[in-house]
């Protein structure tokens, strides 16, 4: 079965069109990732999967069923997604425990305290993280803080939005790990938005390259670490980021 | 290799916080030529407080200081604020991260840049166009004329910078200071500003200071690194032997960058605790 | 003493009512650093307990009438003088605390929750929500608050509770305004988004995540308001539209106090500086906290 299937997806942001005909299949269990620069549609399709761009025609399917256009309660416990700036994604008065908490809230359930604690050792946060606010806490832990609150409610797929982009490169590479490790062991499905070849080529399978709201190319991992890719666009991007 | 454009010895930076006064750089020395200096490091690690220190940009109550500090001769210490307006633009240069908050929004392109050189040279206002304008045609912006009329909110990032450099390199300054000068583009757009300023600092002769966390970057677009790690210099090795580096901070770095054709299942985590590091 | 700071200001606090008793303490400690907070908390924690215990407190009946002693001066029989019924001025300024008190408490109570709950929907919500909700709030913010408190005073009858009510009603908008501009800063911002992709409602967002990050510039500005509040009140007493006689409302006794001004100063004039000294407090102790609270100032607490 398929994760996560967009048919002829068109989004707008009120009058502006941002996306022109996306169609994607992702196999549950994969690790895909969009790809392109700014501008180019990526994180308005990852909006749009999560249900935070409601204006958009086409068909968004996940896990066999299609969701509608905004957010309902039930779609979200299949699909939670990671923000790229951990500074600005936690609520800046509320403990860790809190953030964490309010999910298992909203959703009734029970024995929290024991979630909380199993979750923050799984993504690697020492116990006496629990009580402390986010400005007590440094960039990477607070990354970790996100992932924890996404994969809270047990989700399936998990839509990652520049993940990494705003970390230093040492911590990039524990994120990285951290990320890697909870797919293996939760058998999650990824969805990557990123612009960095090499974080995909660590972490994913497959690849889309997006340009100005169109996909140009599907490509899988090892053409990308040969560079082997059919559309010049794609190559001019291999090529920017370092490849030969 | 001709004097030294730039000589620091001993630099100290320090705040003070709740827990007493906390020092951001830790004792830097480099001498600097008509080269390019890279300096790379994660953040926290004092490396752009080291690059403002120099043009004395670090505001009360953080503190600047040196055993010597001095520029072409100039010692930049002692220097009245004043004094340091003249040497701020037309002799060292600065390039910041974001070209959104350093560009005057009310204000085009145009007369920006033209303002840089009105303050340092006498010029006529006909001159000072043509000046504009070929400097608008050294960052290879297609139509100077045109984008000398807009303004800041009308031109995309990867434009911004390039314009921003084009303010900093009319005055033609001795020193220029690049503090994250991409890291806000596209890669495309930012190997593009990059070669830009490249080629200006090669053509003129200038000295650069290239300040990144990007340590694939900074070997790319430099002759000579320092690498920052807690206000210390851990390392100081030539760009090109950037792979045999020495320090396990900067080979911890090197190695935990996940590459185009990554196989590793996973990436090596730099092990603090074996340098002492934060 | 020192384990009991220690544990307040824990790195890794163990529970919920540690790491809140933590920033608690961290914002009293910050707000005790400004002198002209401690000054200002201290004048509003004395009206406070003066409040509380004036029949203790108070060396005569704030009504009690004795024409043989009209009019005298200060003195160590009557600290403040008497006035034209022979009141002791002391004991009716004393008495005279429990009204500006009420009439403080219950405007912050009715005023600053609707202007909180009313800017932070309208904020929230966007769209033609905001447009109605807004197009009200200008409605009662363009018309000076003097006047319409008169008006609705008029309308009501004069007297304490409606001379409240009027001062209520008066002072929301304001507060309608700030929360909406503090609300719109973050609605678009990522932990918004990630509670509404939890399944959060528009309610529990708006009142478990929203209006705790409004409250403390709202805390800031009441207070700050305390004192305009206190003279809008006293203003209304003194025309005679707000506490009526005997009640020892301050803006009462000067409206009384006016016709011996020349002559007999301290009838008008201690109430007077009564006034100035709660407003001064309520000035003071606002600044401090928006020093300490102002979310500009970066979340350090």
């Amino acid at each position: 079965m398929s994760a996560i299937r967009l048919e002829n997806l068109d989004i707008s942001y009120g009058e502006t069109r941002i996306t022109h005909g996306i169609s994607l299949d992702i196999a549950e269990g994969e690790s895909f990732a969009l790809v392109g620069e700014s501008g180019s549609g990526k994180s308005t399709v990852l909006r749009a999967i999560a249900g935070l761009a409601p204006e958009w025609t086409g068909r968004i399917e996940l896990l066999g069923r299609p969701r509608g256009h905004g957010i309902d309660k039930a779609k979200v416990r299949d699909c939670q997604m990671v923000f790229q700036d951990p500074y600005g994604s936690i609520h800046p008065r509320k403990t860790i425990d809190a953030t964490l908490s309010e999910p298992l809230a909203i959703h009734g359930f029970g024995n929290r305290d024991e979630r909380v604690e199993e979750m923050l050792k799984a993504v690697g946060l020492d116990r006496r993280f629990r009580f402390r606010f986010p400005h007590q806490l440094s960039g990477g832990q607070r990354q970790r803080v996100a992932i924890a609150r996404a994969l809270m409610l047990e989700p399936r797929i998990l839509l990652l939005d520049e993940p990494t982009s705003a970390l230093d490169v040492s911590v990039q590479a524990e994120i990285l790990n951290l990320l890697k490790r909870l797919r293996r062991e939760q058998n999650l499905t990824f969805l990557l938005v990123t612009h960095n070849l090499p974080v995909v080529s660590f972490l994913c399978e497959r690849l889309a390259v997006m340009r100005q709201g169109r996909i140009v190319e599907v490509a899988n991992v090892d053409q990308l670490k040969k560079g082997a890719f059919a559309e010049p666009y794609s190559r001019e991007l291999f090529t920017a980021s370092g490849g030969v | 290799m001709s004097a030294p454009l730039l000589e620091l010895e001993n630099l100290r930076v320090s705040f003070p916080t709740a827990h007493g006064r906390v020092e951001v750089v830790k004792g830097i020395s480099f001498t600097l030529g008509r080269e390019r200096l890279g300096i790379v490091g994660e953040s926290g690690s004092g490396k752009s407080m080291t690059g403002r220190s120099i043009l004395k940009l670090i505001r009360s109550p953080g503190k600047v200081t040196a055993d010597r500090m001095t520029f072409d001769g100039v010692d930049l210490l002692g220097q009245s604020e004043r004094q340091m307006r003249a040497i701020r633009g037309a002799r060292i240069s600065m390039v910041m991260q974001d070209p959104k908050f350093s560009l005057n929004p009310v204000m085009t392109v145009g007369d920006q840049i033209a303002e840089a050189l009105r303050f340092h040279a006498r010029l006529s206002k006909g001159e000072r166009k043509a000046r504009v304008l070929s400097m608008l045609e050294a960052v290879r912006i297609d139509d100077p004329e045109r984008v000398s009329r807009l303004y800041p909110h009308e031109v995309s990032g990867g434009m911004g910078q390039r314009i921003m450099i084009a303010m900093m390199l009319i005055p033609e300054p001795d020193l220029l200071i690049a503090d994250e000068p991409t890291s806000a583009l596209d890669v495309s757009v930012q190997s593009q500003v990059l070669d830009i300023i490249d080629d200006l600092i090669r053509t003129k002769g200038m000295g650069l200071i290239f300040i990144s966390h990007d340590l694939n970057l900074v070997s790319r677009y430099c002759d000579r690194i320092l690498v920052m790690n807690s206000g210390r210099v851990v390392e100081e090795c030539a760009a090109s032997e950037l792979a045999d580096a020495s320090h396990p901070y900067t080979r911890g770095l090197l190695a935990a960058m996940p590459r185009l054709d990554e196989t590793r299942e996973e990436l090596p985590v730099l092990d603090r605790a074996s340098w002492g590091g934060t | 003493m020192a384990s009991a700071r220690n544990w307040l200001l824990a790195d890794s606090p163990s529970s919920r009512l540690q790491a809140n008793l933590g920033r608690t303490y961290r914002i009293s400690a910050a707000l005790l650093r400004n002198p002209l907070t401690v000054i200002g908390a201290i004048i509003i924690l004395v009206l406070v307990v003066t409040a509380l215990f004036a029949p203790w407190i108070a060396p005569y009946s704030a009504t009690g009438q004795n024409l043989s002693n009209r009019l005298l001066p200060p003195g160590a029989e009557h600290w403040m003088g008497t006035d034209e019924l022979g009141r002791d001025i002391f004991s009716r300024v004393i008495y005279g605390s429990q009204i500006t008190l009420t009439i403080v408490l219950l405007v912050a109570v009715i005023a600053a929750p609707l202007g909180l709950l009313i800017g932070a929907v309208s904020g929230y919500f966007g769209g033609w929500v905001d447009r109605l909700l807004m197009g009200v709030t200008d409605i009662f913010l363009s018309l000076p608050k003097l006047i319409l408190a008169l008006a609705f005073v008029a309308a009501l009858g004069p007297g304490i509770n409606n001379a409240i009510i009027a001062i209520a009603i008066t002072t929301w908008p304001a507060y309608a305004r700030i929360a909406r501009a503090e609300t719109l800063t973050f609605r678009n911002s990522e932990f918004i988004s990630a509670l509404q992709l939890q399944g959060a409602s528009a309610a529990r967002v708006i009142v478990r995540h929203i209006l705790p990050l409004c409250t403390s510039s709202m805390i800031i500005r009441v207070t700050l308001d305390m004192a305009g509040i206190i003279l809008t009140a006293a203003g209304l007493g003194f025309l005679g539209l707000g506490a009526q006689p005997p009640l020892p409302e301050w803006g009462a006794m000067i409206s009384r106090g006016r016709a011996f001004i020349l002559d007999q100063w301290w009838v008008a004039t201690m109430p007077g500086i009564a006034i100035i000294v709660v407003s001064l407090g309520f000035c003071f102790l606002g600044d401090g906290l928006r020093d300490v609270l102002d979310p500009k100032q970066g979340d350090k607490y």
